[in-house]
């Protein structure tokens, strides 16, 4: 196997690590709307951005190892 | 694919070369931009303040509201005494805010995409909190690191974990906002490239582009939010050793 294409399979590898961010930014806004709809009146919508940010980034990690294997290596 | 390079927007060009014996201390782009946002920041905060009215008007009230946002931040979540550190969780969230969205500009650079300079910010939080830690309480600072109400066997488990997670602060913090600006600037410069090769099928990608954008100014704003709120739980802790 040549080198250019085991890069091509590396980086769609990283990117499985994007199942897991889709996993948490559903669960993160499934229990936000859950939550308001029990409680209309719960403050929570801020600590929901703040999940939805570090449930993202964790993803962002695996698809930003993509990028460098495509283009930087 | 004839397109440009999607990690070309993040090279570093020398603007003004210099050269301070073997040390390359050249003004770069990011370095210029760093100092728009400085002074964005500082221009727009005396300037609309300086009449300090007590029915504020229009711009008085945008810095208010910018004030008081992280002031409501740090005094929720650093507790009790923390509003000391509220001019460095103020300057930390407004430089990194600038940054992201200066970065939204096209054809502008996002200094918040190198690694270095996100990493020198959560090194320099990492080592002050650090430092106000031990200041503060002396020995009893490291029992930070032993969870309360544990069996003896897990300790010989669960603290080098706990020193583990916190010595990794720095990394993750610093890693947290590269990706998130690195990862969002090359997805749209990777559908901006498709635009121009698909011809009229074209419209697809830049409609997706367009959402990206969107998605983008979100998470500048998010992120700079983040990084000062992880920053004041980490003084938290510091503080109070929970």
């Amino acid at each position: 196997m040549d080198v250019a294409a085991a890069k091509m399979i590396g980086a769609g590898l990283a990117c499985i690590a994007l199942v897991g961010a889709g996993i948490g930014i559903g669960n993160v806004f499934g229990a936000l709307i859950n939550s308001l709809a029990r409680n209309p009146a719960a403050q929570v919508t801020p600590f929901a951005f703040l999940g939805f940010a570090l449930a993202e980034a964790t993803g962002l990690f695996g698809l930003a190892i993509a990028f460098l294997i495509l283009f930087v290596f | 694919m004839a397109t440009e390079n999607p990690l070309h927007q993040f090279t570093i060009e020398r603007l003004i070369p210099i050269h301070i014996g073997k040390i390359d201390a050249s003004y770069t782009n990011s370095a210029l931009l760093m100092t728009i946002a400085v002074v964005l920041i500082t221009a727009f905060v005396v300037l609309t303040t300086r009449p300090a009215a007590l029915v504020p008007g229009r711009w008085q009230s945008v810095s208010e509201m910018l004030y008081e946002f992280v002031a409501d931040m740090v005094d929720k979540n650093a507790g009790h005494g923390a509003q000391a550190y509220l001019p460095f969780v103020f300057t930390l969230f407004m430089f990194i805010l600038l940054g992201n969205l200066l970065g939204m500009i096209p054809y502008s650079f996002t200094f918040t995409s190198h690694i270095i300079v996100t990493f020198g910010m959560a090194l320099t939080v990492f080592i002050g909190v650090t430092l106000i830690g031990i200041a503060r309480h002396g020995f009893r600072f490291l029992t930070l690191f032993v969870p309360h109400g544990v069996p003896v066997v897990l300790l010989v488990l669960l603290v080098p974990i706990e020193l583990l997670s916190y010595f990794i602060r720095p990394f993750t913090l610093s890693i947290r906002l590269f990706a998130n600006m690195m990862a969002g600037h090359t997805m749209l410069a990777i559908f901006a490239g498709f635009v121009a090769v698909l011809g009229i099928g074209g419209i697809l990608p830049l409609a997706v582009d367009v959402a990206l954008v969107l998605l983008e100014l979100l998470v500048a704003v998010l992120q700079a939010y983040v990084f000062a709120i992880l920053t004041c739980l980490y003084l938290a802790d510091a503080l109070h050793l929970h």
